[in-house]
């Protein structure tokens, strides 16, 4: 086993037992997109054209809830210090973690979000385009979110810090992942054009996530 | 092998630390390095593996692995020991000699040699203060490197912990290996070299009694002396015994 599987198995191991964040972004999501319908009444025409955006709302602030301790629960236990000396590149190391916290908190929703999607009036085809579109959005979410869960790592209660540097960040992210769902389910663009920008803006986050996140964490070593 | 550094000087939060620290260990031999609280004894040993800028000076190890950074050779026990609660004993060295680089993953000799081979499937949340730190001596014996820096080892173990882990380092001196390590108590090193951080900087005893952050050039040209000397270490670790932590 290499370093990085090393790494990524031990992130997911902590997040899956007990105390770790892997349940509640699931829980956050499913609480919040029930609320909704409960605030807004039985209009179903209503539900079913905000529904996708609801959805991308929720899903964005869950994937951020655990994500201020990603590298702070590290840097508090010492962890931190042995990982930046280490042989396996930090920027590597970063993403490896990134993909953790996916696997454990957006993966979840993903597969969580047609049955929540019930509650909102969304039907199959509905549904399926807005699975296809947190698939892919949800780890530019939490990628972007490393930048700012790397620059509050030395921070007490940085978690609000990071929620105000990131989710300007995602705005790109969220215009593109809702506007990919709406346009499957009421048109009228095709849903080939915001789609494909929302993948090109996953695969931009998987890039640049991990070198600003990791140079960030050298910066405040020191 | 060589770990040698030369006129090494620390500057944290805007302020000196301490300047013109030099040292020069080969394998096979120890430095303990003394000095009151905040006299940057573990600022020392984070610069050594990289962890803090080095504000002037320089620190090479001859005969290592010219790829690698001196930190990439050395194993680091900090004040914290970078041990996850909810991972059992086992899981916890698995993955720090997966992740050190370890060519084969042995873990139950290390947990023997720390005596916790007992309590390998326990979560790392139950264990006390001194089998956590225990836990983290054996992840120096879980991955192989020639250099260790010891920042306060023997705080929180107890008298028999503390002759093991003296055992453990003079084991790894017979091995070829060097030790830095930081501490105010005996470690049962008996020909340790000494270095000590006491010197002018912020202190009312010397230099007419200059505050903190005063420091000047007059202070770093009288804090140059900081050779240590290749002299046995005096009498108070002559016993090699454990001493109160």
């Amino acid at each position: 086993m290499t370093p990085l599987a090393a790494i990524l198995l031990r992130d997911m191991r902590i997040a899956i037992r007990v105390g770790g964040g892997a349940l509640m972004g699931v829980l956050f999501f499913l609480v919040v997109v029930t609320l909704v319908p409960f605030a807004l009444g039985p209009d179903l025409a209503l539900l079913k054209r905000i529904g996708p955006a609801i959805l991308w709302l929720a899903a964005l602030l869950a994937s951020l809830l655990a994500l201020d301790r990603l590298f702070a629960a590290d840097h508090d236990d010492g962890s931190l210090d042995l990982i930046l000396m280490g042989r396996a590149p930090l920027e590597i190391v970063v993403a490896a973690k990134g993909l953790a916290h996916w696997l454990t908190t957006g993966l979840p929703l993903v597969i969580a979000a047609p049955l929540i999607g019930l509650f909102l009036n969304l039907d199959a085809p509905a549904a399926a385009a807005l699975v296809l579109t947190l698939l892919v959005g949800t780890p530019a979410l939490t990628f972007i979110g490393l930048i700012g869960a790397a620059i509050a790592v030395t921070l007490r209660r940085g978690g609000l810090l990071v929620a105000v540097l990131v989710l300007p960040l995602t705005v790109p992210v969220l215009i593109f992942g809702v506007a990919a769902a709406n346009a499957a389910v009421v048109g009228p663009i095709p849903f080939g054009t915001p789609f494909t920008i929302l993948c090109a803006l996953t695969l931009a986050s998987l890039v640049v996530g991990p070198f600003a996140a990791a140079a960030a964490l050298r910066q405040e070593m020191e | 092998m060589r770990l040698s550094a030369s006129d090494l000087a620390c500057r944290r939060g805007g302020r000196d630390v301490f300047a013109g620290v030099s040292f020069s260990v080969a394998a096979g031999e120890s430095l303990t390095i003394r000095g009151r609280n905040g006299a940057g004894k573990s600022s020392l040993l984070r610069m050594v593996v990289g962890l803090v800028r080095i504000a002037g000076g320089s620190l090479a190890l001859e005969g290592g692995d010219p790829e690698l950074t001196v930190g990439e050779q050395a194993h680091y026990l900090g004040h914290l020991d970078a041990l996850k609660p909810s991972l059992s004993v086992e899981e916890n060295l698995r993955f720090w000699s997966t992740f050190l680089g370890a060519t084969t993953v042995e873990l139950a000799g290390p947990l023997a040699a720390v005596g916790l081979d007992a309590l390998s499937d326990l979560p790392a949340a139950y264990l006390s203060a001194g089998q956590r730190r225990r836990l983290s001596i054996a992840r120096l014996l879980a991955v192989k490197r020639p250099l260790w820096l010891l920042d306060e080892p023997t705080s929180t173990l107890d008298a028999a912990a503390q002759i093991r882990l003296g055992e453990i380092m003079r084991a790894h001196l017979v091995d070829g290996g060097i030790i830095l390590a930081a501490t105010h108590s005996a470690l049962g090193l008996e020909d340790a070299r000494e270095l000590r951080l006491d010197h002018a900087y912020h202190s009312p005893l010397v230099g007419e009694g200059q505050g903190r952050g005063s420091s000047g050039s007059a202070q770093a040209s009288t804090a140059a002396h900081h050779l240590a000397t290749p002299t046995p270490n005096p009498s108070p670790q002559a016993g090699g015994e454990q001493q109160k932590s």
